[in-house]
């Protein structure tokens, strides 16, 4: 007996290697979003271009939409704009802008320079919404289903991968409706 | 090439969120509540940085998270609701410490345990020691007179070399 | 030309260091004399050649060579030379050459001061050192050289070295830290060498000792000097965060206090073998498991040198390979142990198996924690963060537990003891610390503590049973002198060491109940009250460093009206990275620190948020770690070690 005890430690150095192993190919940055599955908070906020006009959650529930977190001062930001471009012109699933903690002027400017590929955008100054939603830096974008529902977080640049892994879960609520 | 410019732009805005302390002032006037401010934002992990809680860190949204703190304490909520607040937002990841469920029994009973276990062990191998030690004395009354002298003689020669 | 050289070296050493790795265990096992001598020699030759490409990366830095990849990312022409130089090891590839340097050291200090030793024993320790080093050589060319070149077109300038690390801190705690991790591989080749070769024997034990004691006194030293580097750093007057990086180097130390230990039963009594071959097994281990964590990604932590998981896979081999291994050799070989006396219940033989049982238990617990991130995440079960709520939740408890143990196994003797005697000798020491743990914070504080209570009575407990046990050993001298020059430096130093224990207990007790602090913003002429101390802020004005330029505050600290003291913290902006580092000042004094630091800039200058501090018996948190390490070192003289004549032949026969 005491000398199968003797082969306990390399036993657990075994498991632990295992463990380690597998950590090699998680990121321990990448969050989740702790709102997976429940609803898009409430909010009431202006939009970026037209101060007057308020807009909340209703004015995108219907239909399936992707929430893009985005600002100026975030340089990935930049890198993903064409393809928010893309995924508005292919008019598949459209594209709602949170601009967050950002000025508006600058704001304005840059999607006047490189192309406005949002429906409208929620101009979120304090950062209270993006709160409320989980965020914690740009850029994130959100998956709602139809409910208004968040269905999947991205954060980081939005890539062609990352943009058809969006369209396969899309396709995986046509399919479940048909 | 490319890598390196990356890993270069990386540790440039890293590093940027560590050089500074978060000095920021937030007033309070009841000095209970100043209290509980700095143990929630010592228990709160920056959701964005490298392993600071909010108290330290200098980024964008820590400084939101004191602030939201900050309000939720004036506006009377207590540290269960600001807790829950921020991990209905963020998840468990934001808490320093972990709560206990059956995901983390091992973490917060396994040292416990283990001490337990530990000294139990030794316990049981001292007896187990001392059994064995008096079945080798009893052994050794057994040996015939020249098998005495014989290991007498081996203790001896051993001793001299040590 | 230079960095060529320094990667060629390097080459030259990973050939060395196999042949090391291989010929004299072969030697060895077949008990070939000449193949067995190669050893020293091969020791030599790869500490020769890593020095000449440590050197040669050392020249680099020194001149700027900005074409070497690693010199670009790490340094900087304005930088001050002596920061040049340290920057050396202040990324991942060159502080694993450092690491490699260490090693190829520590091989060399074994193969010189080691003339006691049998010849095939030393082959095969320095054998297994060099199968480490091996490792880590390969490791360096192949994944992680410094030595690679931006060519042809390189940067006129560097990025600069991060400015948190352009202190002298950077100078002294990774080499520190460094001996200590890679001096555990000494006792972990001994080990090794001891399983492989069937001599279990307490002479091993004896001939671990000194190169452990060192190793273990570095660590802590490295280890305090970490503690006290991110105190005055930093800027937020914090010590210790349960940062997966320091938790790394605290497990090995944690370990290597129990393996200290042990390996002193082992050597006086020849009992507890298998388990101190096992703690020296591990010791080493978890400085490889350190090394894993902080380079692999694997764990998010402020101090992470790199964060790449293909060199996490490589140093994941490496340590499949040692650990494995020599797990698997102590399970096949450590039966064959056997012990050599018998002891009662009271006796210091159990109680030293106790403090291994915690000190592993802490370890452990440090391991679980830092990893449990990683666990749950790995199971699909979500992302949770484990941080200093529970770790001070924990192991606070453990080691005051502890610490009550080491107080009564220094009144007890080998073997056996009567508990009469030892009742004897402690409740003196007992009733002592428990009155004074009672009084104190009443009179120091603001009334009764009970974690004050708890930590002053623990300390104090530790103190008055050491000085109990030392005064017991003149009772029925007649000479003061002759006593105190009989008494061993082992004695000494474990008198220090367990002192350096309780005062870095009092210390962390102290400064974490009493310590107070308040972020306030201050204008010019603006006053702020702190545990009897007024710090009026006088403006501030500009000051250009080598590379930097600052806004230099001046606070001015009275107490009563008197001058205590008067502060200039900063807020600097470096030239090439242009961030923002607040550089804080400290009034530091053996009782209290005074400790003041620079926040942001409000009303455009006019005023500044200002953090400033109390923090009273900071300072004994390093001194005991000093203690401790002294202590350690003081063992090693012991003349135990130093006599080389008569053992001889007997340990050759």
């Amino acid at each position: 007996m005491p000398r199968l005890l003797l082969f306990i430690p390399l036993l657990l150095f075994i498991i632990l290697g295992g463990f380690l192993w597998k950590g090699l190919s998680i990121d321990p940055r990448e969050l989740p979003s702790a709102l997976l599955d429940k609803p898009f908070p409430e909010f009431t906020l202006a939009t970026l271009q037209e101060p007057e006009r308020i807009v909340s959650k209703q004015d995108f529930i219907g239909q399936p939409v992707l929430v893009n977190v985005w600002a100026t001062w975030c340089p990935s930001c930049r890198q993903e704009h064409r393809q928010l471009l893309a995924i508005a012109q292919s008019g598949k699933i459209p594209v709602i802008g949170l601009n967050y903690k950002d000025e508006r002027d600058l704001a304005i400017e840059w999607l006047q320079q490189l192309g406005n590929p949002y429906q409208f955008n929620i101009y979120d100054a304090e950062g209270m919404l993006g709160l409320d939603l989980g965020v914690y830096g740009a850029p994130e974008t959100y998956l709602l289903d139809a409910q208004g529902i968040i269905r999947h977080r991205h954060v980081g640049v939005l890539t062609a991968e990352v943009w058809q892994e969006l369209q396969l879960i899309i396709k995986g609520w046509d399919s479940v409706k048909n | 090439m490319l890598k390196i410019k990356v890993l270069i732009g990386i540790l440039l805005l890293q590093s940027s969120f560590l050089l500074s302390a978060a000095i920021d002032v937030y007033q309070f006037d009841d000095p209970e509540k100043e209290q509980r401010f700095q143990k929630l934002a010592f228990e709160l992990r920056c959701p964005k940085c490298q392993n600071q809680n909010i108290a330290d860190s200098n980024a964008e949204i820590a400084k939101d998270l004191r602030t939201k703190i900050q309000q939720m304490l004036i506006a009377e909520k207590s540290d269960t609701e600001i807790v829950d607040y921020m991990v209905e937002r963020y998840g468990d990841f934001v808490l320093y410490e972990p709560r206990v469920k059956p995901q983390t029994y091992l973490l917060w009973y396994g040292p416990g345990l283990f001490l337990v276990l530990g000294l139990i062990a030794v316990v049981l191998i001292i007896r187990n020691r001392n059994k064995a030690y008096d079945k080798t004395n009893e052994q050794k009354a057994s040996l015939s007179d020249s098998e005495a002298k014989a290991l007498h003689d081996l203790l001896e020669m051993k001793q001299g070399k040590n | 030309m230079i960095p060529e050289i320094g990667e060629f070296a390097l080459i030259i050493a990973l050939f060395l260091s196999a042949v090391l790795a291989l010929v004299p265990m072969y030697g060895a096992v077949v008990d070939k004399e000449l193949w067995m001598s190669y050893a020293r020699p091969l020791a030599k030759g790869q500490f020769l050649f890593v020095l000449i490409s440590f050197l040669c990366l050392g020249y680099a830095f020194s001149q700027d060579d900005f074409s070497v990849i690693y010199v670009a990312q790490h340094s900087n022409s304005q930088m001050p030379m002596q920061f040049k130089l340290s920057a050396i090891w202040g990324g991942h590839e060159g502080s694993l050459l450092l690491w490699a340097f260490i090693l190829s050291g520590w091989t060399l200090a074994v193969s010189l001061f080691s003339r006691t030793l049998p010849l095939d024993m030393l082959a095969r320790v320095l054998s297994v050192m060099g199968i480490v080093a091996t490792g880590f050589i390969s490791f360096l060319l192949i994944t992680s050289s410094p030595f690679l070149r931006y060519l042809p077109r390189f940067p006129e300038d560097g990025a600069d070295l991060n400015p948190l690390l352009q202190d002298f801190g950077l100078i002294v705690h990774p080499p520190m830290l460094y001996m200590g991790y890679v001096g555990f591989s000494v006792a972990f080749a001994f080990a090794i060498a001891a399983l492989l070769s069937g001599r279990l024997d307490t002479a091993w034990a004896r001939w671990s000792r000194p190169w452990t004691n060192i190793a273990w006194a570095f660590l802590g030293l490295g280890i305090t000097l970490g503690s006290w580097w991110a105190y005055y750093e930093l800027g937020w007057g914090g010590w210790w965060f349960w940062d997966p990086v320091e938790n790394a180097s605290l497990m090995p130390w944690l370990v290597g206090t129990a393996l200290v230990h042990s390996l002193a039963v082992t050597e006086k009594r020849g009992v507890f073998k298998s388990w101190t071959l096992l703690l020296a097994i591990f010791a080493f281990s978890l400085s490889l498991l350190g090394t894993f964590l902080v380079r692999s990604g694997v764990l998010t932590s402020v101090h992470a040198f790199a964060s790449d998981p293909e060199r996490g896979f490589f140093i994941l081999m490496l340590l499949a390979i040692t650990m494995g291994g020599s797990l698997t050799l102590y399970a096949f070989k450590a039966p064959n142990v056997k012990s050599e006396s018998n002891f009662s219940w009271l006796s210091r033989e159990v109680l030293l198996l106790v403090n291994n049982v915690f000190l592993t238990v802490m370890a452990f617990t440090v391991l679980l924690g830092t990893l449990y991130p990683l666990l749950i995440d790995a199971l699909g079960m979500g992302k949770i963060s484990v941080g200093p709520p529970y770790f001070n939740a924990v192991f606070v408890p453990i080691m005051s537990i502890m610490s009550i143990a080491m107080g009564v196994s220094i009144a007890v003797r080998w073997r056996e003891t009567s508990a009469k005697l030892v009742l004897d000798k402690l409740w003196l020491p007992a009733v002592i610390s428990i009155l004074c743990a009672l009084v104190f914070p009443i009179f120091y504080g603001s009334g009764f503590d009970f974690r004050v209570f708890i930590g002053i009575s623990v300390s104090l407990w530790i103190i008055s049973t050491v000085i109990t046990e030392f005064i017991g050993k003149f009772r029925n001298t007649q000479s003061l002198s002759t006593k105190l020059k009989q008494l061993s430096f082992s004695y000494y130093g474990m008198m220090l060491a367990h002192i350096g224990v309780a005062v870095t207990a009092i210390g962390i007790t102290l400064v974490s109940s009493y310590s107070e602090e308040r972020d306030m913003r201050m204008a010019k002429g603006d006053s702020v009250e702190l545990a009897g101390y007024q710090f009026t802020f006088h403006g501030t004005h500009i000051v250009t460093g080598p590379n930097y330029m600052a806004d230099q505050a001046t606070i001015e600290v009275t107490e009563d009206g008197k001058a205590v003291v008067t502060l200039h913290p900063e807020k600097r902006r470096y030239n090439v990275k242009r961030n923002m580092m607040t550089e804080a000042d400290i009034d530091a004094g053996l009782f209290r620190d005074l400790y003041v630091a620079l926040g942001e800039p409000l009303n455009n200058g006019e005023a500044w948020a200002v953090r400033v501090h109390y923090k009273p018996y900071v300072r004994w948190l390093w001194l005991g770690g000093i203690l401790m390490a002294l202590g350690g070192l003081v063992t090693v003289a012991d003349k135990r070690y130093r006599k080389q004549s008569g053992q001889q032949e007997l340990t050759n026969a």
